[in-house]
């Protein structure tokens, strides 16, 4: 009895530990397709070589649109079908822009360019009925080269969100120029920095038909309508160079830890301060920045606090709350979020190129953030170096989750087996 | 007498060649230092740079043009020029407080590294870019700013 509660005790140690710092992987029926997974979950290659696969959405019949950031042979959107073998089928291609946003929503497809969104009218089975004519819902979106891509997310009341990223590091006269002197008020958040609101049905709507939703935030890749909150949650990519710009308040180790990448639970009017602020999730505050006064250490109580704040620069770039069954309870109602993987925390050693999982109980954030599948990059952990980066996420009608890969093309297809 | 002369010659073209050889060497030696500190944040320690944001210092053709390199240090760059078929999107900012000897050291780093092998850039060269009526700009106030967009 004696030996059997030491090994209990052991085992169950043991299962603690390797929950928690080696997740398992199941090599002898699979590799997971080189990812690293919890116990019990498995990974497969459904899709590849499709170059910049940005964001993914699916239908009720587990076809996949997937955007691109770059056209595959001439077209900017893919559909794919479920094939017999579980892959997924190329079946067809269209609209000739590059993009990051994509999202089916009452019997519609939307898509996003550098400036517009259009929608395109499903059939009952989810399909585009016309790829070529597109209704354009959207138009006149700020593109200046710096965070230009623009993110999507519908709720249930007709409305669209869209991401307009702001043109700069930290609303510098000169972007990114050590010595530069900031702007204030920062005229860059009229147009941008933010997350504006827009009627889902109607067309041509340009900045004066939409209302600023919420602004200071600097850029936001990953969004996700929570339908369990009925709220917009949102993941902001922090700022830059610390350290290059301040380089007597930020070492290179502080440089590349802040400041936080923070999920925001984002109301109609919030303003998450940047580039007023930043987030500092090593002492919870949050921080005035160099530009505006700040040293490093003075804090404020004005603008949002963020829902999750995560380490410095793994770029957020997809967020998907997860409502289905397939997954344990754990995973119920909580926030995947694909990060990209960092290149701004040079010289010190890079980090994300994972996806992430914070468990979330009765709208709030509950326990703390993990990594849940990690190897995308390889044994190069470095932004050119990296053989696949984590950038959209999705989940499938059978309760799966999917996540795509804007380097390669690679689709995932992440499974938990009862 | 011809005999010396010929050593004369021999002794002064190598002394040359290794002085030659050791500016290089140095120029690179201090380049590195440079580059480490204003340029490595962005375009990494192997001059990969970042897909998408900042452009790679390993394309061959780019190490042609000194002129050019030594005009985007001083300058920045805001230009969207494809390399190997991707566009970049991070703002360069300007750097002409940098000297021009530290300027010829780090352009003469990057076109004997990660790759490359070019020349080195000399001072009288960043000199040259670098226009007389323009010095040094050690600090901007907002009165002085040219905004380019």
């Amino acid at each position: 009895m004696k030996y059997l509660i030491t090994g209990l005790l052991l085992l169950s140690s043991y299962q603690l530990f390797a929950g928690e710092t080696h997740p398992s992987r199941n090599k002898k029926n699979n590799d997971n397709a080189g990812l690293t997974l919890p116990a019990g979950f498995t990974a497969t290659v459904v899709a590849e070589g499709y170059g910049s696969v940005r964001h993914i959405t699916l239908t009720k019949t587990g076809g996949l649109y997937a955007k691109l950031g770059k056209l595959y042979k001439g077209k900017g959107i893919l559909y794919f079908k479920q094939s017999a073998d579980g892959k997924l089928e190329l079946v067809s291609s269209f609209g000739k822009y590059i993009g990051t946003g994509i999202a089916i929503k009452n019997g519609y497809l939307y898509a996003s360019s550098n400036t517009e969104v259009f929608r395109y009218k499903l059939n009952d089975k989810e399909e585009v009925i016309d790829t070529a004519n597109p209704e354009k819902i959207i138009t006149g979106l700020l593109d200046r080269h710096e965070h230009e891509t623009k993110s999507i997310a519908l709720d249930n009341n007709n409305n669209i969100y869209v991401n307009i990223g702001a043109y700069s590091n930290a609303c510098q006269v000169e972007d990114r120029k050590k010595g530069s002197p900031s702007m204030k008020p920062c005229p860059i958040l009229d147009s941008a920095g933010g997350i504006w609101m827009f009627k889902a049905d109607q067309l041509n709507q340009t900045y004066k038909d939409g209302i600023r939703y919420a602004t200071g935030l600097r850029n936001v890749v990953g969004l996700d309508w929570n339908t369990a909150t009925n709220s917009l949650f949102v993941m902001q990519h922090g700022r830059d160079q610390l350290h290059d710009l301040f380089p007597e308040m930020y070492d290179t180790k502080q440089s590349a830890e802040l400041p936080s990448e923070c999920m925001y639970e984002i109301k109609k009017g919030d303003n998450a301060g940047w580039p007023y602020i930043y987030y500092d999730h090593l002492v919870n505050k949050k921080i005035i920045a160099p530009e505006y006064g700040g040293d490093g250490k003075k804090s404020t109580d004005e603008y949002l606090t963020p829902a999750v704040a995560f380490p410095g620069h793994l770029a957020p770039n997809g967020l998907q709350f997860y409502s289905a069954k397939q997954f344990p309870d754990k995973y119920k109602n909580g926030a995947f979020i694909a990060f990209h993987g960092s290149w701004n925390r040079a010289p010190e050693p890079q980090e994300g190129y994972y996806v992430a999982f914070v468990p979330f109980k009765n709208g709030k954030p509950n326990g703390k953030w993990e990594v849940f599948a990690n190897g995308f990059a390889g044994a190069t952990i470095s932004p050119r170096g990296a053989e696949h980066r984590p950038c959209g996420l999705a989940q499938g009608p059978d309760g799966s989750l999917y996540v795509s890969d804007d380097s390669k093309g690679t689709i995932y297809k992440i499974s938990y087996n009862k | 007498m011809k005999k010396i002369s010929y050593i004369s010659f021999f002794t002064a073209t190598s002394i040359y060649l290794f002085a030659q050889t050791n500016t290089l060497q140095d120029s690179i030696k201090r380049g590195k230092v440079v580059y480490n500190k204003v340029c490595l944040s962005c375009h990494m320690a192997d001059g990969s740079g970042v897909p998408k944001m900042n452009p790679p210092l390993t394309v061959a053709e780019y190490m042609n043009d000194k002129k050019k390199m030594i005009s985007i240090v001083l300058k920045g760059m805001n230009d969207r020029i494809p390399i190997d078929d991707e566009y970049y999107s991070n703002a360069m900012a300007p750097h002409a407080d940098l000297s021009n000897q530290q300027i010829a050291d780090v352009l003469t780093y990057v076109r004997n590294s990660f790759g490359n092998k070019a020349g080195a850039v000399s001072v009288a060269e960043v000199a040259a870019v670098r226009t007389p009526a323009k010095p040094a700009a050690k600090s901007v106030s907002n009165n002085t700013i040219n905004k380019k967009q």
